[in-house]
C-alpha cells in the first residue's frame, strides 16, 4: 500500500490525509502564488502536520469545498486549496 | 490601592477570532451601557461600552473586530491592529487586553492568543462557551493553561453572563500590575510563514499538556451540513429559506406598515388641527410629516429583514449561504457573501447596503453597494402596480401566465441582469484587482441568542432612523418648498403644482426628457419622487388633479387619466426608467456613509441616472417605431 501526495484542491468529498506542504510546493511550480495566500492558509489552520478531510463540496460545480482541519470547518475555493499538498491516507 | 474617582476609566480591549462569542461577551459585560459609532474615515463599527467591576470601578470596554491574526486583510482588521499598536489618534491605548477564545475549539483560537500575548501588554484570556465545551465532553486543565500561557485564564459563558465578575476581577488585577510597572513599547511585525508554523507547533505543545479530554466532535454540525450543503438539496433549502424570508418581509410587515401609515396620517390631521392654515401648516403636514412618513413606513420591513439576517448570521447558516452562492457570484467577480446583501435589497437597498459590512474585501464591497439599488425594492412596487394596471392588458399568455405578472417579473429580471453586468464591468475596470480569496470558516451551528439579536435589531433601527431620517427631513422640506412655491394665482385653471418651482423645473427639463416620451407631468412628478420612489404615485395624482378621500378611488381615476394621457411607449419607458433611476436619496445617504466617499456615491448616482435615461429612451423610441409599423 503506497501513500500518494495530492493537491487538496483536487481531492473529493470524504478523502482525507495529512498536510505535508503549504504554499508553492514542488507540485505547484507551474502556478505563481497569490500574495499572502500562504499566510492566509496557515492562519486558517492549514498547517503542515495537521489532519485534513474534505467534507463538503458546493453543489453543481463542486467548488468551493469545505474541509475539516484543526477542529474547524473551512470553506475555500479549489484553486486556493491547490496550494496545500496532502499525503492521502490509503484505504 | 484604589484609583481615585478623578482618574479616567482605563480602556480594556476585547480581541479574538470571529465566531468565538466575543460580541456576546461584550454585551454580557456592558449590558445596555454601550454605544456603536464609526471609526472616523472608515466604515468599521466602533463598539464601546462601560463595565463596572465587582469592586465598583468603572472600565471602558472596546470590542475590536474579530480577526484570525494581526496581519490585516480587511479594513476591520486594520483597525484592530492600529488600536492594539496605539496607532490611532482617536483611540487611547488600551491598558489591558482581553483575548476571547472559544472553549470548544481552543486549539484554533490559541494561535491568535499567542500573537496578542507577544505584544507585551497584559492579557487576560476569557475561555468562552464553557457550557458547550462541557456538553461535548471537552475538559481543559486551566491551571496548566495558565502556567503555559503565563496569563490569567477565566472560564465564561457569555450568553448566561457566567464568569463575567471573575473576568472583570482579573482585568482589574492586571490593571494594578500595569500601574505598578513601566510602560512597555509595543512592537509587532508581520509574521513570516515559518514564524506562523512555529506558533502552531507551540499551540500543539500547549494543547497536548492542557487537554484532559478531547470530547466529541460537533457531530450535529456535520450532520446538518450534510443536508444543508447537499449537492441537490443545498440550493433547494437556500431557496426555501429565502422565499420564506421574503414572504415574511411582505406579509408580517403589512399590519405594522398600515399602523405607521395610519399613525402618520392622524399625526398630520392632529397637526393641521393645531396649526392655523397656511404655509407653516403645509410645510409640517404635507412636507415633513408626509415625507418622513413615506420613509418611516419601511421600518417594519427593514427590521423583519434584519431579524432574518441576524438569525441566519448568529446560527452559522449565513456562511453556508455564501459557500453555496460563491460560484455563481464569482462569475461576475463578486464574493459569495455578496448574495445576502443583494437579496436584502429586493426589500430595500438600505439594509442591503448596510449588510455589505460582512464583505471584507473593499473592492468587492464597493461593487456590491454599487449594484444594490438595481435590485427591485418594494418602494418601486406601487409605481409598477399603477403603470401595469393602466397599460398592460390583463391577458393570459401561454395558457396560464398573466401578462401583467410577466411584465412585473421582467422588470425584476432586467434589474438583476444589469446589476450583474455592471458588477462584471466594475470588476474589470475601476475595481480591478487580484481575485479575492473566498476562504472563510464555516462556524459550528449555534442556537441564536435572543439578547444578541435584540441588540443587533436595535442598532440597525437606530442607524436607519438617524441616517435616513436626517436626510429625509431635509429633502422633504426642500421638495415641499419646490412643489408649493410660488403659489398658484387666484384664478388658476391648472393644478397648483404647475405654477410652483417644481412645475417650472418640470417644464424646463421636459425637453431633455422628451426623447423618453415623458411630458411635463412626468417630469414634475419625478422631482418629489427623489424623496422616495413611491411618492411618484401621489405626486402624479397631484399633477393630474385627482382628488378623492378614498385611496382606491384615487387610483382608479388615476389609471383612467393615465390611459388617455400617455401612449403605451411612454408608460413602458417610465417603467424602464424606474428599474434604473437613482430616485431614493436615503439610499445614497447610506451609500455615502458606508463608502465614505462622495466621489463613489456621485459616480453611483450618475451611472444609474444615465442608465435610466438611455434605456428609457431606447424603450420609447423602439416602442414608438414598432407601434407605428
Amino acid at each position: 500500500m503506497s501513500k500518494i501526495t495530492r493537491l487538496l484542491g483536487h481531492m473529493q468529498c470524504g478523502e482525507k490525509g495529512t498536510i505535508v506542504s503549504v504554499g508553492s510546493g514542488p507540485m505547484r511550480e507551474d502556478k505563481p502564488e497569490k500574495e499572502g495566500l500562504t499566510e492566509r492558509l496557515l492562519e486558517m489552520g492549514l498547517v503542515e502536520g495537521s489532519r485534513v478531510e474534505v467534507l463538503h463540496e458546493a453543489p453543481i460545480s463542486g467548488d468551493p469545498i469545505a474541509v475539516s482541519v484543526r477542529g474547524a470547518l473551512v470553506g475555500l475555493r479549489r484553486d486556493e486549496a491547490d496550494y496545500v499538498e496532502v499525503l492521502e491516507d490509503s484505504e | 490601592m484604589n484609583t481615585p474617582a478623578t482618574v479616567p476609566a482605563p480602556l480594556v480591549a476585547l480581541t479574538g477570532n470571529p465566531n468565538c462569542g466575543k460580541t456576546a461577551l461584550f454585551n454580557a459585560l456592558t449590558g445596555n451601557r454601550q454605544k456603536v459609532a464609526n471609526y472616523p474615515g472608515v466604515t468599521v463599527e466602533r463598539r464601546e461600552g462601560i463595565a463596572v467591576t465587582p469592586k465598583g470601578h468603572t472600565l471602558k470596554l472596546l470590542d475590536l473586530p474579530g480577526t484570525y491574526s494581526l496581519d490585516p486583510k480587511s479594513p476591520d482588521e486594520e483597525i484592530a491592529l492600529e488600536v492594539l499598536l496605539n496607532k490611532r489618534a482617536d483611540v487611547e491605548a488600551p491598558s489591558v487586553l482581553v483575548a476571547v477564545a472559544d472553549a470548544t475549539n481552543l486549539e484554533r483560537c490559541l494561535n491568535f492568543v499567542l500573537e496578542i500575548r507577544a505584544l507585551g501588554k497584559p492579557v487576560v484570556l476569557a475561555l468562552n462557551m464553557m457550557d458547550l465545551a462541557e456538553n461535548r465532553g471537552i475538559e481543559l486543565d486551566l491551571v496548566v493553561l495558565e502556567k503555559e500561557l503565563l496569563i490569567p485564564v477565566v472560564p465564561t459563558i457569555a450568553v448566561r453572563k457566567e464568569g463575567t465578575a471573575t473576568l472583570l476581577d482579573k482585568v482589574e488585577e492586571a490593571l494594578a500590575r500595569v500601574r505598578a510597572s513601566q510602560p512597555v513599547q509595543i512592537v509587532w511585525h508581520r509574521p513570516s510563514p515559518d514564524e506562523l508554523r512555529a506558533r502552531f507547533t507551540e499551540v500543539d505543545r500547549i494543547m497536548k499538556l492542557a487537554t484532559k479530554s478531547k470530547g466529541r466532535a460537533a457531530e450535529w454540525t456535520r450532520r446538518i451540513d450534510d443536508v444543508v450543503l447537499h449537492p441537490w438539496f443545498g440550493h433547494v433549502i437556500l431557496l426555501t429559506i429565502m422565499a420564506f424570508m421574503f414572504q415574511a418581509v411582505f406579509a408580517w410587515a403589512e399590519p405594522f406598515m398600515d399602523l405607521i401609515e395610519a399613525g402618520v396620517e392622524s399625526f398630520g390631521v392632529l397637526a393641521s388641527g393645531v396649526l392655523p392654515e397656511g404655509p407653516l401648516q403645509s410645510l409640517l403636514v404635507d412636507g415633513i410629516i408626509a415625507g418622513v412618513g413615506s420613509v418611516l413606513v419601511f421600518l417594519p420591513q427593514i427590521l423583519i429583514l434584519f431579524l432574518f439576517i441576524l438569525i441566519l448570521e448568529d446560527s452559522g447558516y449565513m456562511a453556508r449561504a455564501a459557500f453555496l452562492m460563491d460560484r455563481s457570484m464569482g462569475k461576475v467577480g463578486l464574493h459569495g457573501r455578496a448574495f445576502i446583501p443583494l437579496l436584502s435589497s429586493f426589500a430595500c437597498a438600505i439594509p442591503g447596503i448596510m449588510a455589505t459590512r460582512t464583505i471584507s474585501n473593499r473592492r468587492d464591497r464597493l461593487a456590491t453597494i454599487f449594484i444594490a439599488p438595481l435590485m427591485t425594492c418594494s418602494a418601486r412596487l406601487p409605481v409598477y402596480a399603477l403603470l401595469i394596471a393602466a397599460f398592460i392588458p390583463n391577458a393570459t399568455v401561454f395558457g396560464f401566465f398573466g401578462l401583467q405578472g410577466l411584465v412585473l417579473l421582467g422588470l425584476y429580471l432586467i434589474g438583476i441582469a444589469f446589476a450583474l453586468i455592471v458588477a462584471w464591468v466594475l470588476k474589470k475596470t475601476s475595481l480591478r484587482g487580484p481575485a479575492p480569496s473566498f476562504m472563510m470558516e464555516l462556524p459550528t451551528y449555534k442556537r441564536p441568542s435572543v439578547r444578541n439579536i435584540g441588540f443587533g435589531l436595535w442598532e440597525r433601527a437606530k442607524i436607519f432612523l438617524r441616517r435616513a431620517g436626517k436626510y429625509i427631513l431635509i429633502t422633504s422640506m426642500i421638495l415641499w418648498g419646490l412643489a408649493s412655491f410660488p403659489k398658484a394665482p387666484e384664478n388658476a385653471t391648472e393644478p397648483a403644482i404647475q405654477y410652483s418651482l417644481a412645475g417650472k423645473i418640470g417644464n424646463a427639463i421636459e425637453p431633455v426628457l422628451r426623447p423618453l416620451g415623458f411630458d411635463w407631468r412626468i417630469a414634475t412628478g419625478l422631482i418629489p419622487g427623489f424623496a422616495a420612489r413611491e411618492v411618484m404615485v401621489s405626486s402624479l395624482a397631484t399633477v393630474f388633479a385627482v382628488e378623492s378621500e378614498d385611496e382606491g378611488e384615487v387610483e382608479r381615476s388615476l389609471v383612467e387619466k393615465l390611459q388617455t394621457a400617455w401612449p403605451l411607449p411612454t408608460a413602458l419607458a417610465l417603467l424602464v426608467w424606474y428599474v434604473f433611476s437613482p430616485q431614493c436619496l436615503a439610499t445614497f445617504a447610506v451609500t455615502k456613509r458606508e463608502t465614505n466617499s462622495w466621489l463613489w456615491t456621485g459616480a453611483n448616482f450618475l451611472t444609474l441616472l444615465v442608465m435610466a435615461y438611455v434605456f428609457a429612451m431606447l424603450t420609447y423610441q423602439i416602442g414608438t417605431v414598432l407601434l407605428s409599423a
